[in-house]
């Protein structure tokens, strides 16, 4: 369960924000999850509502937008989009990609108070 | 006090630096849904930003690496699933390596310093982190390891990491290779199960092969589902039990060290050229 170390290090990050910016309650956190990231979506929220709880953003909403991976194919040489490690080129069928993004999990916006 | 992030020795329950600013924050204003800022009336605003959340990870791995460069110490990070013979494989390399080179371990479980003590009886200095419920380690508790481990120029230091084929692949701990072990007694196909892990790694040892005989395991379907998810990984096939196929992991240790050694002197020729 990962998921809820990475949990506490977003509170961190809103409570690093809340002194910065002044606000004392978050209503709404979207991330974006890349495919290879290593993260669970469900597992996630789960530790979300758990180690919000008591926190600025306790009953906060988690929002999660799940990105696509980026990778050039090394048959057609096009740098395409996937969903995992094991998908084959989208445009050529080559099944030799270079992994080029999709591991990175951040915070994209707060709606705060 | 702690050198690496200036925090109280206090570890025995999970500590956060709040005071950590974030690596790559852009903060953008003026998003507010009110469009204005009106003193006294509280109203909800967006706040648009580009936080990483592994920054804080990725910041001490960076930290520990460039620690480790500066001592000439050359770090692996092994990891398999429990049970694949991780221990095994590191005691039986530190007997060969005792006396030869300055070895160090750090141990990661959940729970016992069972390992940490196999390890100790080699003669081979060890530190035992556990994890509690983590379920990996990550660049942190490494670095406060490193603190009290006889690190010297030209060392060995080994990471077993907690035996786990998931989460442990998306924590750096300023490594220089992870290196996967996967036992022929487990499925031919894991690579393709946990593609994270076997990603990450640049070597993977086919570690128990004295038991090929009594298995179905197809070693040339494993060693192709792992290039599946990276093509560049290298595979070793060895028994930790009767030393067969230990040689190609020694020869390989010591390419990868030498290549580890000239990229940092490189590094700080560069950085030396720079000033």
């Amino acid at each position: 369960m990962h998921e809820v170390s990475l949990c506490e290090n977003m509170l961190e990050i809103l409570k690093a924000h809340a002194e910065a910016e002044s606000f004392t309650r978050v209503k709404r956190v979207s991330v974006a999850i890349g495919p290879l990231s290593c993260v669970e979506p469900e597992a996630l929220r789960f530790g979300f509502d758990v180690v919000m709880k008591g926190s600025i953003a306790d009953g906060a909403a988690l929002e999660i937008e799940q990105t696509q991976a980026e990778a050039l194919c090394l048959t057609c040489m096009e740098t395409v989009l996937i969903g995992s490690r094991l998908d084959p080129c989208p445009a050529c069928g080559g099944t030799e990609l270079h992994m080029t993004g999709g591991d990175g999990l951040k915070i994209r916006e707060l709606e705060v108070m | 006090m702690c050198t690496v992030c200036g925090c109280g020795p206090a570890h025995d329950q999970g500590h956060y630096h709040g005071n950590s600013t974030q690596k790559g924050v852009d903060l953008h204003f003026g998003h507010g849904t009110a469009g204005g800022h009106v003193p006294g009336v509280s109203q909800s605003r967006l706040l648009q930003l580009e936080a990483d959340i592994l920054g804080k990870n990725k910041s001490y791995a960076e930290k520990n690496r460039a620690l480790l460069a500066q001592l000439g110490v050359f770090a692996l990070n092994l990891l398999s699933s429990p049970g694949s013979g991780k221990t095994a494989l590191l005691v039986e390399t530190l007997k060969r390596l005792h006396g030869k080179e300055t070895l160090a371990v750090i141990e990661g479980d959940q729970q016992t310093a069972n390992d940490a003590d196999r390890i100790r009886e080699t003669g081979v200095a060890a530190i035992q982190i556990n994890t509690g419920k983590g379920c990996h380690l990550d660049a942190h508790m490494v670095g406060h390891a490193l603190e009290s481990l006889p690190l010297q120029d030209g060392g060995l230091l080994f990471i077993e990491n907690v035996g786990n084929l998931v989460c442990p692949a998306g924590f750096d701990l300023g490594e220089a290779h992870k290196v996967v072990i996967l036992s022929v007694t487990e499925g031919e196909d894991k690579p393709l199960k946990y593609p994270d892990m076997f990603a990450a790694a640049d070597l993977m040892i086919l570690n128990k092969i004295d038991l090929l005989p009594h298995l179905d395991f197809d070693v040339a379907a494993a060693i192709e589902n792992a290039r599946r998810v990276n093509r560049k990984i290298q595979v070793l096939e060895v028994s930790a039990r009767t030393g067969e196929g230990l040689d190609g992991w020694f020869t390989w240790l010591d390419q990868a060290r030498t290549r580890q050694m000239a990229l940092n002197s490189g590094h700080s020729q560069t950085e030396l050229a720079a000033e």
